[in-house]
C-alpha cells in the first residue's frame, strides 16, 4: 500500500480551481519532486497534504501506518520568523510538539530526539544560538531537524532552496538525498527541474499539462523533453553571462557531488 | 516620602492592592511576548476599548455583578478579532480598528445619555485612565484580579512549549498535530481576561502598555524566548512596583506612572540592547 496516495484532488477556492482530478500516489523511500510554474497551485497541494486546507473533491489517502500529523514539514519562512528571538534547540525541539498532546512539558526521550537530529544535520554546536542570527542555510538545517522531530516516514520540503547560495544549495540537496537513503519519503516542491531530475526518484509535473512518473519516464515525455531543454539553454546562458556565479542548477549540484 | 509610603502600606488594604497589581503586571507581560510576535499588538488595544463599551452598557442596565457582563462580552469580542486577523484576505486591522473606535464611542455615547452621576468627567476618566488611586479599588475587585491573575499564570506555564510552537510556526504546528485554532482561541481568552483584570487599575486606555512595553524591552536584550519571557516577567513587576510607589510618594495616577515607568525601562534597555549589539 503507498503512503500516500491522492484520488481524483480537486483543489481551489470557489469557482478559481487551481489544480482538477489529480492522481498521483507516494510508496515508502520515494523521492518525489513537485515542479511546475508560479500560481499552478503547488503550495495549495502542500496545504492540501498537511491538511490545511479542504479540498474542493478527492481525497488524500494515508496508508503503512502514516498519519497525516506525521508529516515532517519544511515550510518557507516567514517574516515572524526573521525577528523571532528563539534559540535552535527550542526550535528544534517544538517539532515534537505535535506527539505530545496536551502533555505541557517535554520528556528526556523529546530531548534526546531533538539532540540527535541536530547531531544528524550538523548544528549541534548552534544549539544555543539566536535563529535570526544564522545564515540562511543554517536556518534550512534548523527547520529539517525540527520536521525530523515530527516524523520518521515522509517530510515535505517547500522551495528547501530558495535564496541559498550555490554551494549551500548543493550541501541541501545532499543533505535530503541521505535523509532518504535512510528510508524517510521525501516530497519536495522546487522551482530548479535540473536538480529535480537528478535526485528525485519521481515527478509530479502540475500546470497545463499534468504528469506524474518516474524520472526516467519524464525525461522522455514531451513536457519534460521541453522543461528540460529550457533549464539546459538558460543554465548555458546563465554561465555565459554571470561566469563567477554558477547557477544553482544541475551544475552547482553536480559540482556538489564530484567532491 | 518614605514616611508617606509607611503610612499608606500600614492600611492593609493598600498592601492587598499593591500585590494583586504587581500580580496584573506579570500577567499581562506573560502574553505579551506571544502577541508581539504574532503581530496582534493593536488586538490588546481594541479590546480594552471593547471592554469600555462593555463597562458602559453594564452600568446602564444597572447588572449587579459588571463583571459577569463584561468578561463575556470581551471574550465573544477577542475570538472575532483573532478570526478575521487570520487566513482573510483582508487583514484584521480595519476590523479591529472599527470595532475599538466604535465600542468607544457607543460607551461614552452611552453613559453620557444615561449618567444619573453628577461627575461624569471624572467617571469617564477614571475608567479610561485607571483609578486615580489604588484606594478607590473595591475589596472584589481585589479578590477578583487575585484569582483570575492566578488562573492567568497557571494557563501560561502549562502551555508555555505549546504557546511557543504556535507562535513560532503555526503552519506548521497545525500539519504536525498541535490544535492551533484551540491554543489561539485560548490566546483570546486570556487576553480577554488580563484586560478586564487591567482596565480596573490602569485604565482602558493604557492596558496595551503592560502587554507590550515589557516583552518589547526584553526583546531588545535577549535572544532566546525563555530567556525573554522571564525578562519580561522581571521588567513588569519592577515597572510596576515602582509605578506603586511613586504614584503614592507623589501623589500621581497608578495607571499613567506605572506606564511611565514602563516607557523609561524601554529606553533603558533599548540603549543597553545598542550598546551590547543585540538589537539590529
Amino acid at each position: 500500500m503507498a503512503q500516500l496516495s491522492c484520488s481524483d484532488l480537486t483543489l481551489g477556492f470557489g469557482d478559481n480551481i487551481l489544480i482538477r482530478d489529480l492522481n498521483f500516489e507516494i510508496q515508502e523511500g520515494d523521492y518525489l519532486c513537485i515542479v511546475g510554474e508560479n500560481g499552478s497551485g503547488k503550495s495549495t497541494l502542500i496545504r492540501a497534504l498537511l491538511g490545511l486546507v479542504q479540498p474542493e473533491g478527492g481525497a488524500v489517502v494515508f496508508g503503512d501506518g502514516l498519519k497525516q500529523s506525521e508529516i515532517g514539514y519544511l515550510p518557507q519562512q516567514t517574516v515572524v520568523q526573521r525577528d523571532f528571538p528563539a534559540t535552535v534547540r527550542e526550535i528544534v525541539l517544538s517539532g515534537c510538539q505535535g506527539s505530545m498532546g496536551l502533555r505541557p512539558f517535554y520528556r528526556a526521550a523529546e530531548k534526546k530526539r531533538a539532540a540527535e537530529n541536530m547531531e544528524k544535520l550538523g548544528i549541534t554546536g548552534l544549539a544555543k544560538r539566536c535563529y535570526r542570527d544564522l545564515s540562511g542555510g543554517q536556518q534550512q538545517r534548523v527547520l529539517l531537524a525540527r520536521a525530523l522531530c515530527a516524523t520518521e516516514k515522509l517530510i515535505l520540503l517547500d522551495e528547501p532552496v530558495s535564496g541559498l547560495d550555490p554551494m549551500v544549495t548543493a550541501e541541501m540537496y545532499r543533505m535530503i538525498a541521505d535523509l532518504n537513503r535512510e528510508g524517510i519519503s521525501i516530497i519536495m516542491i522546487s522551482h530548479d527541474i535540473g536538480a529535480a531530475v537528478r535526485y528525485a526518484s519521481h515527478i509530479l509535473h502540475i500546470g497545463e499539462t499534468v504528469f506524474f512518473g518516474t524520472k526516467e519516464e519524464y525525461a522522455r515525455s514531451d513536457l519534460g523533453n521541453r522543461y528540460l531543454h529550457f533549464e539546459a539553454a538558460n543554465a548555458a546562458e546563465r554561465e555565459d553571462r554571470g561566469g563567477g556565479i554558477r547557477p544553482a542548477g544541475e551544475n552547482a549540484a553536480g559540482k556538489g557531488e564530484e567532491k | 516620602m518614605i514616611q508617606t509610603l509607611a503610612e499608606y502600606f500600614s492600611y492593609p488594604f493598600v498592601r492587598y492592592a499593591f500585590i494583586v497589581g504587581v500580580l496584573i503586571a506579570f500577567c499581562s507581560s506573560l502574553l505579551g511576548v506571544t502577541l508581539v510576535l504574532k503581530r496582534f499588538s493593536f488586538i490588546g488595544d481594541g479590546l480594552s476599548h471593547v471592554a469600555f463599551g462593555a463597562l458602559a452598557i453594564a452600568t446602564v442596565m444597572d447588572f449587579s455583578n459588571q463583571m459577569a457582563f463584561i468578561l463575556p462580552a470581551t471574550i465573544l469580542c477577542a475570538v472575532l478579532l483573532l478570526r478575521t486577523g487570520q487566513n482573510t484576505r483582508i487583514r484584521g486591522d480595519a476590523a479591529v480598528a472599527m470595532i475599538s473606535v466604535g465600542a468607544l464611542a457607543v460607551g461614552y455615547l452611552v453613559m453620557n445619555l444615561t449618567s444619573s452621576s453628577s461627575n461624569l468627567a471624572g467617571d469617564v476618566c477614571s475608567t479610561l485612565f485607571g483609578s486615580t488611586s489604588i484606594l478607590t479599588l473595591t475589596k472584589t475587585e481585589v479578590w477578583m484580579s487575585a484569582v483570575l491573575s492566578m488562573i492567568v499564570v497557571v494557563i501560561f506555564v502549562l502551555f508555555y512549549n505549546k504557546l511557543f510552537a504556535v507562535t513560532f510556526d503555526e503552519n506548521f504546528a497545525k500539519a504536525t498535530g498541535t490544535k492551533t485554532d484551540a491554543y489561539n482561541l485560548l490566546i483570546a481568552v486570556v487576553i480577554a481576561i488580563i484586560i478586564v483584570l487591567a482596565m480596573n487599575w490602569v485604565g482602558s486606555l493604557l492596558i496595551s502598555a503592560l502587554v507590550i512595553f515589557p516583552a518589547l524591552a526584553a526583546m531588545r536584550v535577549f535572544r532566546s524566548f525563555f530567556s525573554v519571557t522571564v525578562c519580561s516577567a522581571i521588567f513588569a513587576v519592577v515597572c510596576a512596583v515602582l509605578g506603586i510607589l511613586i504614584s503614592i510618594a507623589a501623589e500621581t495616577p497608578v495607571g499613567a506612572t506605572i506606564v511611565a515607568a514602563d516607557i523609561a525601562g524601554f529606553f533603558i534597555f533599548w540603549i543597553i540592547g545598542h550598546a551590547l549589539g543585540t538589537d539590529q
